[in-house]
């Protein structure tokens, strides 16, 4: 089966006042229709930046996309132009982002809001629309619907206005929904909601979701594949089961191990990785994890590794010695 | 640790009451009950966890026991010594013994001090040590939180977050406090960096004998430094116990949700484990339900629960809870 969207060494720079920022650095994978990826990673990994490049969605100056591919449909969505882009964010693919309170118009009612995205997208009347932003909004669980679509976004709750985001996001019926981070900035009762919410929405609606995050235990309850990423690139990529249970890359071993179990003793010590992440003004010519790795060896200081398939399939890791690093853990 | 150790902190029936903007119909403000009627005890060398979602009140109670604001009702004794009954000056010099860790690395260091001054701030307000003597101990302290002590005279910009939190560590040890309030301290950093900050709290609370109370809302996080946890929810406390008897043994139902809420990062266990998911969202602190004001989220809620406020109390050893079908 064909993908539904396919990446090919998606590059991404900022040019700024100190120098050129590489942010995503040859990032290649495909996203199967229906299935949820989990796309992991610290601050300034470029896990945010490549999902922003493949909407086309970069602020250009200082952003600039520097190369690569991004397939949906037999169209490559790097060489659309404006008014053509505009037809794929909000229709084939949508977007939902972190903080739902300034990713929502506060003039506006929600109503008018969802409604908008219907109207640009489909041939309806205004009446129409409405009736079905109602029916969106009772869809994402928010009691009264008909009538909370004239609340401001000011008089919803942040999980409230986080369900508004999706009801829109979902509005017309996207094959993929990227959720940037979407509960990052809920209380961890309210995150269960919402995850919740989005495992019974794509149960029932099928679209492909990619969520992105910096919290290992929200995709271990979501999603089927994961890539971790690091300096802009896909350090290991598989499906859950693997990413967790046979990890290969040091990296996600110290992500992993910086984690406390619930299992684990009082006094036990947390495995930190020492160091911080590369500075991407200055990315080193090899591995980018080399200055923090424990494994170590001369060629990771030298050449950069690519994604090697591990024996068997659906699991690729980018590390010149994970052979015989898992051996040893 | 074990609680046969003295008590360093009481805390008794504690209220912090904030004004609102504006008055009411009858010309009287009111009031946000951001901590209401709350009472525990911090016994020597222990971390306490203190958990809840936004807004429950978890920070104004780190900063109330300290006297960073003045308590609405009820008291805080520090070894003893009721931190009412001080003046400025007393209340001043105990301080000195009792430090606060920030969540904001970014906000909580001036930008126009070097590391140096930041660190040697507090020595400066309390001690007549020399300028020598400042010195080497800012480089002391630099040492023992793992940053460089060559970098006196650097500037917080200069330094990630993570080292900016060691920063805010460095000058809250200045003084060799026995109680430390970490409110939030890594709320703000990236995963493999939180567990540095961890480590190094960790290590020093065992090389200075310091006590902890660790205000967080990531609760494994918490787990892995308390030895007990204390749940607020809405400006009180709804459960308190040892850290495994909370998570193992829960009694309150909003403890109970909070626990399945966490996240696991373990797809096995993710997969096996019962979620309760709340309805609805925390309700507004000035206007608070009547009864136990859990009762409009609450699963197992009878009428009760909607007039009567149910007592907190030691339902087992140790085991602290406040809710009227616990027993």
């Amino acid at each position: 089966m064909k993908p539904l969207l396919e990446i090919n060494n998606l590059e991404t720079r900022f040019y700024t006042q100190d120098g050129v920022v590489k942010a995503v650095n040859g990032v290649s994978y495909a996203i199967e229709a229906g299935e949820i990826l989990g796309v992991v990673g610290e601050s300034g990994c470029g896990k945010s930046v490549h999902a922003l490049s493949m909407m086309q969605l970069i602020p250009d100056p200082p952003g600039k996309i520097t190369g690569g591919e991004v397939w949906l449909d037999g169209k490559d969505l790097l060489k659309l132009d404006e008014n053509q882009m505009q037809k794929i964010r909000g229709g084939e693919i949508a977007m939902i982002f972190q903080d739902p309170m300034t990713s929502l118009n506060p003039v506006y009612t929600i109503g008018f809001q969802i409604t908008e995205a219907l109207l640009l997208h489909n041939d309806m009347t205004k009446k129409e629309a409405w009736d079905r932003a109602g029916r969106l909004l009772e869809l994402v669980g928010i009691p009264g619907a008909e009538e909370r679509l004239h609340d401001y976004p000011h008089q919803f709750s942040g999980g409230m206005r986080q369900r508004a985001m999706i009801a829109m996001g979902l509005s017309c019926e996207p094959k993929l929904l990227i959720a940037d981070e979407p509960t990052t900035a809920l209380d961890v009762t309210i995150q269960a909601q919402i995850i919740d919410l989005v495992i019974k929405l794509q149960d029932e609606l099928g679209m492909a979701i990619m969520w992105i995050t910096h919290d290992l235990g929200v995709v271990a309850e979501l999603a089927q594949t994961i890539n971790v990423m690091y300096a802009g690139l896909i350090i290991e990529r598989g499906k859950i089961h693997n990413i967790y249970k046979e990890t290969k890359h040091p990296y996600t071993m110290g992500l992993l191990g910086s984690l406390p179990r619930l299992d684990d003793l009082p006094g036990t010590e947390l495995i930190s990785i020492p160091g911080l992440p590369p500075d991407l003004l200055h990315l080193p010519e090899g591995c980018p994890f080399a200055a923090r790795c424990v494994y170590r060896v001369d060629q990771c200081l030298t050449q950069r590794p690519g994604l090697e398939e591990v024996d068997g399939k659906d699991h690729a890791v980018a590390c010149w010695r994970w052979d015989e690093i898992a051996g040893n853990g | 640790m074990n609680n046969d150790n003295k008590i360093i902190v009481k805390v008794r029936n504690l209220k912090k009451y904030f004004p609102e903007s504006g008055a009411n119909l009858f010309g009287k403000p009111n009031y946000v009950k951001a901590v209401d009627d709350v009472s525990f005890d911090i016994y020597e060398q222990e971390t306490l966890g203190l958990v809840g979602e936004t807004g429950c009140g978890k920070t104004t109670v780190g900063r109330t026991m300290l006297y960073l604001y003045q308590p609405t009702a009820g008291k805080i004794l520090f070894n003893d010594v009721d931190l009412s009954s001080l003046g400025e000056r007393e209340l001043r010099f105990i301080r000195s013994k009792m430090q606060m860790i920030f969540q904001d690395p970014y906000a909580s260091l001036n930008p126009r001090m070097t590391v140096g001054s930041i660190v040697g701030a507090p020595l400066h307000v309390h001690t007549n040590q020399s300028r020598k003597e400042k010195k080497d101990r800012v480089q002391e302290l630099l040492d023992m939180v793992g940053l460089n002590p060559d970098f006196v005279n650097r500037y917080p910009h200069e330094f990630s977050g993570g080292q900016r939190q060691r920063i805010g560590i460095a000058r809250a040890l200045a003084l060799n406090p026995d109680f430390v309030v970490c409110d939030e301290p890594i709320s703000s950093l990236d995963v493999s960096i939180q567990a540095q900050v961890v480590n190094l709290l960790e290590e020093l609370q065992k090389r200075l004998g310091l006590t902890y109370l660790f205000i967080a809302h990531d609760l494994s996080m918490v787990r892995h430094i308390s030895n007990r946890m204390a749940v607020m929810y809405l400006g009180k406390i709804v459960e308190l116990a040892d850290r495994d008897e909370i998570f193992l043994n829960s009694l309150h139902p909003y403890t109970q949700a909070l626990m399945s809420a966490v996240p696991v990062p373990d797809p096995d266990f993710a997969d096996q484990k019962e979620r309760i998911i709340l309805d609805g969202d925390i309700p507004n602190p000035i206007n608070p339900p009547r009864g136990c004001n859990f009762n409009t989220r609450c699963p197992i809620a009878e009428d009760i629960c909607f007039q009567e406020e149910p007592l907190y109390k030691e339902v087992k050893d140790k085991h602290w809870a406040a809710c009227h079908f616990v027993e």
